[in-house]
Parts: structure tokens; sequence; C-alpha cells
């Protein structure tokens, strides 16, 4: 332990602790705007400044010492600090009002607290000519004017994704936060993962908002509109309205909904229960009978699906077919669901809410995301913006009387709905493996090994029927690199694969942390939120998503068995490999 | 990329791969090879060493030496160093960027010429200079540039 005295006060902390952490040790808020909890320091901003033993010094990159005089606050310190905020708003538009930060801003919180004045240096921001915006993606927008160049958005897309679509081209002033080549997005290596825009301080990287899309077809009166709600939505919208992480408010959301004007309120965990069903087949089909097919790998996940179509497209074999639960969602609601309430699907309009902006991306990927010419899912919402129409509408969201959700696309079981953090796919789909290998149910659900967030790649063996399972999980698709080594080596080498089933989800969490998320997520928030879901799992009556009635009810009424024609034609789409960047 | 460029390309990777810091090492032979780092060079480059395209261009991008776009056939070093801008080094590039239409630092869409302001050219007794592809002008006045600059055109024929 080293101690070091904070603004007078005796501090002991580890070794190796930064300064900005001591101090939040001892409840002493410095305030920064490149540091991030999930992210190295790299001392971009200078907000952060200190005075050390009477020297100023960026708090975030330098570590304790034993002795140290630390002040955080005195006028020196704070010029220093206004100066930096005067200078980055001199290269700012003063847009705030218009912008989809305003009230959830770094920057903005920053100029409040250093009352600032305005015109300290003349207002130099480029226009929007000379810097437009990039909504190539049709997922994730970049204002590059607004942009402090904190560097985090190129932190957490090289170091924590490891997709390096976005690089820090040139330098000082011109410093711009850009796919190589000053490529548009969209042509880039991007997956749409949205972890930039959610650890972006300021609104220069967000999701295309399309609340107002949403907003029409509500008012069309030709339209039947209905929505689906993704797991991880339920257990982080409520952060928005005072509620803390983790806390369920999807009684709230599927009444909200319903007050918005939806005809129809389903749950993407419905879904969910039939992905497993789908995916849970076409293990128990390899495993059984083509072992030379497996490792089976999950594509629920779209920006994983994307990355591994332009990285790891040798694995191609490997990917389950299976839709997505959002994408099965939709291909239902306007089939079945349509035939059932007599609307011709182009006349109906359906909705999804998730916690991700890949899903935007995903309801055009591939021919399998529309029938008979019409697109299955019309918008694709991110939590954020689903929080933006309840604050648009005026209503009293926390008051609001729970309600349930429609039939018949709106029931789950508890495996559905831990499909939102990691391990939550492969825990659910080995509920319905065991029973569909033994024709038993498993004793124990439960598989903390793989469902625990602190490491980014995780394994487990369970042994069926007297034969060994071996799974790999990974979250945070830079961690999703080793396990597929492991299994590019065995294939060169002749050897069994390392792993038969492996779950990849692109977030640091899985969708608990997903990019569409509201924002502040750390460590802490994405374990409250997962603990969210594991609570709404363990008090669902029914835990397993072969024994969902209305899943079997759908299999009678409509599909027959899993992996049959019709499950094909509607539930399975197929991959291709792609190019890194389109230049 | 073509099999001649691609064999070129092969040759600094055998030369760099596995070492610490090859990165601008390898783009430096690059554009020695190409007269500019050219984008699919880069790309296979950056796959044999395994560094991604993003890391290869915030390198590019950060030293004004690089050029990721082909500069023109005829390339026009003018130097604003101390003693051709004390002799009117500036006001050349102002008259060349006129003469030509198109700032410093970019080619001319023909192709033809490339402006790049340089700090020394080593002949500093001559100042103001400039230097076209190896060919030294001296002592140089801004009613001179056009005349250079269309005994230049000329070579081409138009």
């Amino acid at each position: 332990m080293v101690t070091l005295t904070i603004d007078g006060m005796e501090v002991k902390v580890p070794e190796g602790t930064s300064v900005l952490d001591a101090c939040r040790e001892a409840q002493v808020i410095v305030p920064t705007l490149c540091k991030h909890p999930d992210l190295e320091p790299t001392a971009a901003c200078g907000i952060c400044i200190v005075k050390i033993n009477g020297r100023m010094l960026r708090s975030c990159c330098t570590p304790v010492a034993e002795g140290m005089q630390v002040i955080t606050r005195d006028p020196d310190i704070m010029k220093a600090r206004k100066t930096i905020v005067e200078l980055i708003l001199s290269r700012h538009p003063n847009d705030c009002l218009g912008c989809l930060k305003n009230g959830n801003c770094e920057l903005q919180d920053l100029a409040q607290e250093f009352a600032l004045d305005k015109d300290a240096f003349a207002n130099i921001t480029p226009t929007s000519e000379e810097m437009p915006i990039d909504k190539s993606t049709g997922c994730i927008q970049i204002d590059p004017r607004k942009c402090v160049q904190c560097g985090r958005c190129v932190q957490v897309c090289q170091n924590v994704q490891n997709v390096y679509a976005l690089s820090s081209l040139k330098r000082g002033i011109h410093t711009r936060m850009a796919p190589a080549g000053d490529l548009p997005l969209d042509d880039s290596p991007c997956i749409k993962c949205g972890q930039c825009s959610a650890h972006c301080p300021t609104g220069a990287i967000t999701e295309v908002d399309e609340t107002g899309k949403v907003w029409n077809y509500l008012q069309d009166a030709t339209k039947t509109c209905v929505v689906q709600i993704a797991p991880a939505v339920r257990v982080a919208l409520g952060e928005a309205f005072g509620y803390k992480s983790g806390d369920l408010v999807t009684g709230k959301i599927y009444a909200v909904l319903r007050r918005m004007g939806f005809k129809a309120v389903f749950d993407t965990n419905f879904a969910a229960d039939l992905t497993i069903m789908e995916e849970g087949s076409e293990f128990v089909k390899r495993f059984t009978t083509e072992p030379e097919r497996l490792p089976l790998i999950t594509s629920c996940c779209p920006a994983w699906v994307d990355y591994l179509e332009k990285i790891d497209h040798d694995m191609i074999d490997h990917f389950s077919t299976a839709k997505s639960p959002q994408a099965m969602l939709g291909a239902l609601a306007k089939t079945y669901y349509a035939e059932k309430i007599g609307v011709e699907p182009k006349d109906m309009i359906v909705v999804s809410i998730m916690p991700c902006t890949a899903k935007k991306w995903e309801i055009k990927r591939s021919a399998e995301m529309f029938h008979d010419g019409v697109q299955n899912i019309d918008v694709s919402l991110t939590t954020r913006e689903l929080v933006r129409m309840i604050k648009q509408m005026g209503v009293d969201f926390n008051n609001l009387p729970d309600e349930e959700a429609d039939s018949p696309l709106g029931q789950y079981s508890g495996a559905g709905t831990i499909f939102g953090f990691s391990g939550g796919v492969m825990e659910a789909a080995l509920r319905t493996a065991h029973y569909l290998i033994t024709g038993k149910e498993l004793e124990n659900l439960e598989f903390d090994q793989i469902t625990n967030l602190n490491e980014g790649a995780k394994e487990m063996t369970l042994t069926i029927a007297g034969k060994e399972i071996h799974i790999a999980v990974a979250h945070g698709i830079k961690n999703v690199s080793s396990v597929l080594e492991k299994v590019r080596r065995a294939k060169a080498n002749g050897e069994k694969t390392p792993y038969d089933f492996i779950e990849v989800m692109a977030c640091p969490g899985g969708c608990v942390g997903g990019g569409g998320q509201p924002l502040g997520v750390t460590n802490a928030v994405r374990k409250a939120r997962q603990d969210g879901l594991k609570n709404d799992d363990r008090k669902s009556k029914v835990r397993c998503s072969h024994l969902n009635p209305d899943i079997q009810k759908l299999y009678k009424e409509y599909l027959g068995a899993p992996l049959s024609e019709k499950a094909e034609e509607l539930l399975h789409t197929h991959y291709v490999a792609r190019p890194l960047y389109n230049k | 990329m073509n099999e001649e460029n691609k064999a070129k390309v092969d040759a600094i990777i055998r030369k760099w791969s596995g070492k610490r810091g090859a990165l601008i090492m390898a783009l430096h032979e690059l554009q020695g090879q190409f007269g500019y780092v050219p984008w699919e060079e880069a790309l296979y480059l950056g796959q044999e060493l395994g560094i991604p395209m993003a890391k290869i261009y915030e390198c590019l991008t950060f030293y004004n030496y690089f050029k990721v776009k082909a500069p023109g056939k005829y390339v026009i070093s003018v130097c604003d160093g101390t003693a051709c801008h004390i002799k009117g080094g500036a006001s050349l590039i102002e008259e060349l960027e006129k003469e030509l239409g198109v700032p410093a630092g970019a080619t001319t869409d023909d192709g033809l010429f490339y402006v790049q302001v340089v700090r020394c050219l080593g002949c500093c007794g001559l100042a103001p200079v400039m230097v076209i592809n190896g060919v030294t002008y001296g002592k140089l006045t801004t009613d001179k540039i056009k005349s250079i600059i269309n005994e230049w055109r000329a070579k081409e024929g138009n």
C-alpha cells in the first residue's frame, strides 16, 4: 500500500493506482473527458490536471507514490481546466439543443461546472460542408465537428473490439477519428457494434436516430404497427427514469408501447426460445451425427455476424444458420401472426427495440430478411431511442401500471431472457440440448462458469449421456480470436476440435452492455443488468425454451418441427465472405 | 495489385517481418518503390505483417513525408527554408499554386504536376530555389514560373 495526501487527507491505496483513481477512493471527484473506466488512460484531454508536489500533472496517467502531496482544486488548476474546455468549445458547434446527447453529454457537464466565458476564444468551428456527418452505415453516425479528440472511440474500436475500423488520422487540430483512407464508415471494417457511440463523451458518435420514422408509422391509419423488445432492454431502460441498473421494467415497457399506439406488443424473448429450438436442434444434429461439422458457433449477434463475414469467413461452415431472435420474430410477425389477424404483410409495420446499433444493419443484411418482397422488420430502434420516444410522448413512466405482452409471440421462458448476457445463449441452449439428447431435464440449470463476466473467453466441459461437450464462450470481440485460433490449429493438424459449441457476443458483457444501451456503462453496470436478467429467469415458471407452451403451439400449428422445411424457409439464413474494405 | 508489384511488396515484407518498429521502415520502402504508399499494396503489407490498415493510416497521416496518393509525373520541390523564405520562397509557392490550380501537397487533375514544400534543398546560395525532377532552378522570381512550367508541359506535347 502507498500512502499519499489528497487535499489534506491521508489516503492509502495499492501500488500502481493512478492519482485519479486514488482521488475517487477518497470521494474526491477530479473531472476528466478522455478517461473512461473501461479504457486505459491516454492523457489526451488534460482536464484531470492536479498539482502533485507543486507540479501540474495529469492525474489519469500519474501513478501514486509514497508521500505524494496532491491538490485537486486551486485557482491555477481551475484556470487550466477552464481554458482547456474553452479551447474545445471554440471548435465545437453551438448545437446543444438539437443534439442527440443534449442533457447526457460530458462536455456539457464540464461547461456547466466551470462557469465558462463562452467568448473566451473566437469560434472557429468548421462548417458541416467542410466536415460532413458520416451516416453511411445507417446505424452509427459520426459528426466530426463535435469530436473532442479524446480517442475513446478509437481505443474501444481497436483495443477492446479488435475491429480497427476507426483510426486517429492526422495530428494536432486536424486530428480526425475516421476509417483509414477517410473512407465512409460503411466501407470500413466497422461491425456496427456501437461501442464507439457508447463511449463517446459528446454527440460526435451516436446511433442514427429513427424515432421520427416510427412516430410517422404510428400515425398512419393504413398500417398495423407491432413491436418487440429484446431481453437486455428491460434491465437498462429504467436507468433513464431513475431506476437502478438491473431493475426490471418489462411490464411498464409493454404498457408504454401500447400507449404509443402499437396494436400488439411482442417479446423478442419468445423468439429467443425459438432460436434455441432451432440452434439447439442444429447442435444436437451435428453433435450426434455430423461431428466433422463441429464446432457450432452461435450467430444471434449481428456485429459478430458482420465480423465473421469480413474477418473470420473461413469459419462460415461452422456458423449456425438460425436467424437471430429479432429476425425470427420479424419473419413470424409478417407470416404466422399476419395470417392469424388477417392483415396483409405490406400493411404491417414491425418495429423492434434492441440494445444494439448493429440490429439496424441486420434487418437488411440478406435476402432472408425479406419475405415475398416485404422487409420483415421495418425499423430497429436502440434502447436509447425508445427512451427518447417515451420522453417525447408525455407519460409518467414510473407510475404506469404493469401490463402483459400479447400472444402468440409474447410469452417467454427464463431461457429466452438470459440471451441478454454473455453465456446466457449457451446456458439456454444447453438446457434444451440436454433434453433433446437424453429426453430428460437438466437438474442444475445455471452454469456460472460461462456466465461470469470477469473473463473475456470462458471454457466449460459438460457431460451429457456419457459424452463430453466442450464449450467456449467469448464476449468483447477481441476475445474470440484465441478461441478460433485453437479451432483452426486443430483443423490444420487434422485433430479433433477443441470445442463443440461456441457462443460469441461482440459487446463486453453481451447485450446488457450493448452499443445501443443507456450511456455510462461500467463493469458494475453490466453486472447489475445481468443480475436483473438472472432474476427474471429465476422467477419464470418455465425456464427452458422447449417447455414454453406458445413455442410448442407454434410448432404444432405452423412450423411442424425444428429444422423442418417451413422452419428453414422462415427461420434460417446464410453467410457470405465479404472484403474488409470497399474501395 | 499485379504480380510485379506484389513481388516488390513481398521483398519488403521478407525484410521487415517480425522486426521491432517494422512499420515505419516498411512504409518508407514502399514509398521508395512506388513514389507514394498505394492502398492495395499497404493493405497487403499490413496483412502479412499483422498490422491493421487503421494503424498504417495513423502512421501515414501523422508524418508529412508520406504520400497516400500518386504524386504527379513531375515533382516540384519548392524550398521554404530560412534562406529561400527570406528571398521570397513563399511567393513562389503562391505563384505555382495559381499556375497549376492546386494547393501544395496535391497533384494536378491531369496527373502531371505535384508541388511539395521542402525545408532545404542544399543550395542556399541560389535562393530561392525549386527543383523539378532533378533539374534545379535558382535565383527564381515569380515571373519565371509560368514559362518553366510551360517547358515541362511541352514535353507532353501539349
